[in-house]
């Protein structure tokens, strides 16, 4: 097993709705999309963000834009106007997830 | 095939991207989005002092400016820049055409402006709860200032029909703007719900401008071409609801599907459930190809029947807050900001200030991603070059913000040394205005267009 940083395998984009956040996140080749629908679970979503995102973590799948939405709920203390965040949209919550580090097997690692 | 192309993604995006949008190129419609939530607040501001203002100016100017060019190629234009008043900034413009000599029909969309028929509403039983958390409208009747239905796409397209040269909304769905002409050009019925759903997802791909063009974009970011010459998208549009999407040739920017996709995951929730005013869209069934340099084809879209309400967005007060930053050199910056912090922190209660909110991130540091960007170690947090302490409080009560915002100046004489108060003076003290989601029955919104 070889640990691999998301940012290898995927972008992503984020933005806001009130409180809540989402982040696409988009694999890098269509190949890749398997591995983080397996790997990149809601729960293990949580846990990254487990100190701002107060409520839970919803995942959706788009297997067609290889590609996996999530929802993070009470994620943006308050959010928009009213947080007082230096992001207080979640602009950048789109890096953040790509910090996080999957296991993969070495044939998919490569 | 008709080109509509977006030329402004929010209020306060770039003034010259409608201009090279009409002169760069080929287009027939241009679409401005000007109204972002917290728009509506300040629009809401300027309406109460001048019954003739509320609506966004810059698009006034923006028209001086275009107006020949649109007028000689019969290009049309479709913005909601109307905002709380649709029917002033149309006269607006046409002051404008009539001072330039070039006659141009003009036409408003208003009705989506429900806040003066709130009580009315409320007195039948609509209770307006907010998506999210569940509570009734009445907790906060006393402080909204402004509610806006998001409208659809069919007045606009009824507005082009009557021949409108110019169609000015309030507020409506962002991707009504786009849609709106492709109904009208191509006569697509209310109940074409994948032809709608294409033309949704078309609208958004182009909604916020550069961003679907290369702006913002993770992949290849720093080999995108010319991003100070940045082309926004164009999407050109089939009768039968194919599209593809482009710029013009020559702009800077990038159309490829991962610029593109990172655009239709911005800001969505459940993909198979994309609600518009006029249909639901499924983003699972959105196929996308790479069909030539800047240019991404969109095929087998589908749609779903409309739901029976608009969404609601009101405006209300909540409050006043002020954040204000202050910034620490080498050496040691991280550890003069944490100290920096713990200053103000020990100011607030010996000056007996009580807030709703405090909070302090540290910009160079750990602002954006806060512990996920890892606490920095003893050698980091001693090295970093600089780091800013970004300060904030808010309070239902206005005097003790303003009383904050003394606080933070005398750290750059009363505290650790190497410092810099970044020239900002002392933070600003803004209202803070919140935001009710809720839903309205379609019966009870009828949207009308003047011309």
């Amino acid at each position: 097993m070889k640990a691999v940083q998301l940012i290898e395998l995927a972008h992503a984009r984020s933005g806001d709705k009130g409180n809540m956040c989402n982040i696409g996140l988009i694999a890098k080749k269509p190949e890749y999309y398997w591995a983080l629908a397996e790997k990149v679970t809601g729960e293990r979503v949580k846990r990254h963000f487990e100190a701002v995102c107060l409520g839970k973590v919803e995942r959706f799948e788009l297997p067609n834009l290889h590609a996996l939405n999530f929802l993070l709920y009470e994620a943006l203390a308050g959010g928009g106007t009213i947080s007082l965040c230096a992001d207080p949209q979640g602009k950048t919550f789109s890096t953040a997830l790509l910090r996080m580090r999957i296991e993969l097997d070495e044939a998919s690692a490569r | 095939m008709i080109r509509i192309a977006n030329g402004q993604g929010f209020w306060g995006d770039s003034i010259d991207a409608p201009v090279e949008q009409v002169t760069r190129g080929p287009i027939d419609y241009l679409t401005l989005d000007y109204l972002a939530e917290v728009t509506m607040s300040i629009l809401q501001k300027q309406r109460t002092r001048n019954l003739e203002a509320g609506y966004a100016r810059d698009f006034v100017d923006m028209i001086g400016r275009i107006l020949p060019v649109i007028a000689e190629r019969n290009i049309r234009v479709v913005a909601n820049a109307g905002g709380l008043n649709p029917l002033a900034c149309r006269r607006a413009v046409l002051a404008v055409a009539e001072k330039q000599g070039i006659p141009i029909r003009v036409a408003a969309v208003t009705g989506d402006d429900i806040s003066g028929r709130l009580d009315g509403l409320m007195s039948r039983g609509l209770e307006f709860r907010n998506m999210d958390p569940c509570q009734p409208l009445s907790t906060v009747r006393d402080r909204v200032r402004s509610a806006n239905a998001y409208i659809g796409a069919f007045p606009i397209a009824r507005a082009l029909q009557q021949g409108a040269q110019i169609v000015i909304t309030g507020r409506c769905a962002d991707a009504a703007l786009a849609l709106g002409p492709m109904i009208h050009e191509f006569a697509w019925g209310s109940s074409d719900w994948d032809l709608l759903a294409a033309g949704v997802v078309g609208g958004r791909a182009i909604e916020c401008g550069a961003q679907g063009s290369g702006g913002n974009c993770q992949v290849d970011w720093e080999t995108i071409p010319d991003p100070d010459d940045i082309g926004y998208p164009i999407v050109e549009v089939e009768p039968d609801g194919a599209f593809a999407v482009t710029k013009h040739e020559g702009t800077g920017g990038q159309i490829s599907v991962a610029s593109v996709t990172e655009q239709l995951l911005y800001e969505i929730g459940d993909p198979q459930k994309y609600i518009s005013p006029d249909c639901i869209a499924d983003f699972t069934t959105i196929q996308l190809a790479q069909a030539g340099p800047d240019r991404v084809q969109f095929t087998g879209i589908r749609g779903r029947p409309a739901t029976d309400s608009y969404k609601v967005s009101i405006s209300y007060s909540y409050g006043f807050k002020a954040t204000g930053s202050i910034a620490y050199a080498w050496p040691q910056a991280y550890r003069k900001a944490q100290a920096g912090d713990r200053i103000l922190r020990g100011r607030l209660p010996r000056l007996g200030l009580k807030f709703d909110a405090v909070r302090s991130e540290y910009l160079g540091a750990s602002a954006c991603h806060g512990i996920l960007a890892a606490e920095p170690g003893p050698e980091l947090a001693d090295s970093l070059p600089e780091v800013a302490l970004h300060f904030g409080v808010r309070s239902g009560d206005r005097a003790v913000v303003e009383r904050f915002t003394k606080e933070i100046a005398p750290l750059v004489l009363n505290g650790p040394p190497s410092v810099t108060g970044l020239g900002a003076g002392r933070p600003k003290v803004e209202e803070v205005v919140a935001y009710w989601p809720t839903p309205i029955p379609k019966t009870e919104v009828t949207p009308e267009v003047t011309l």
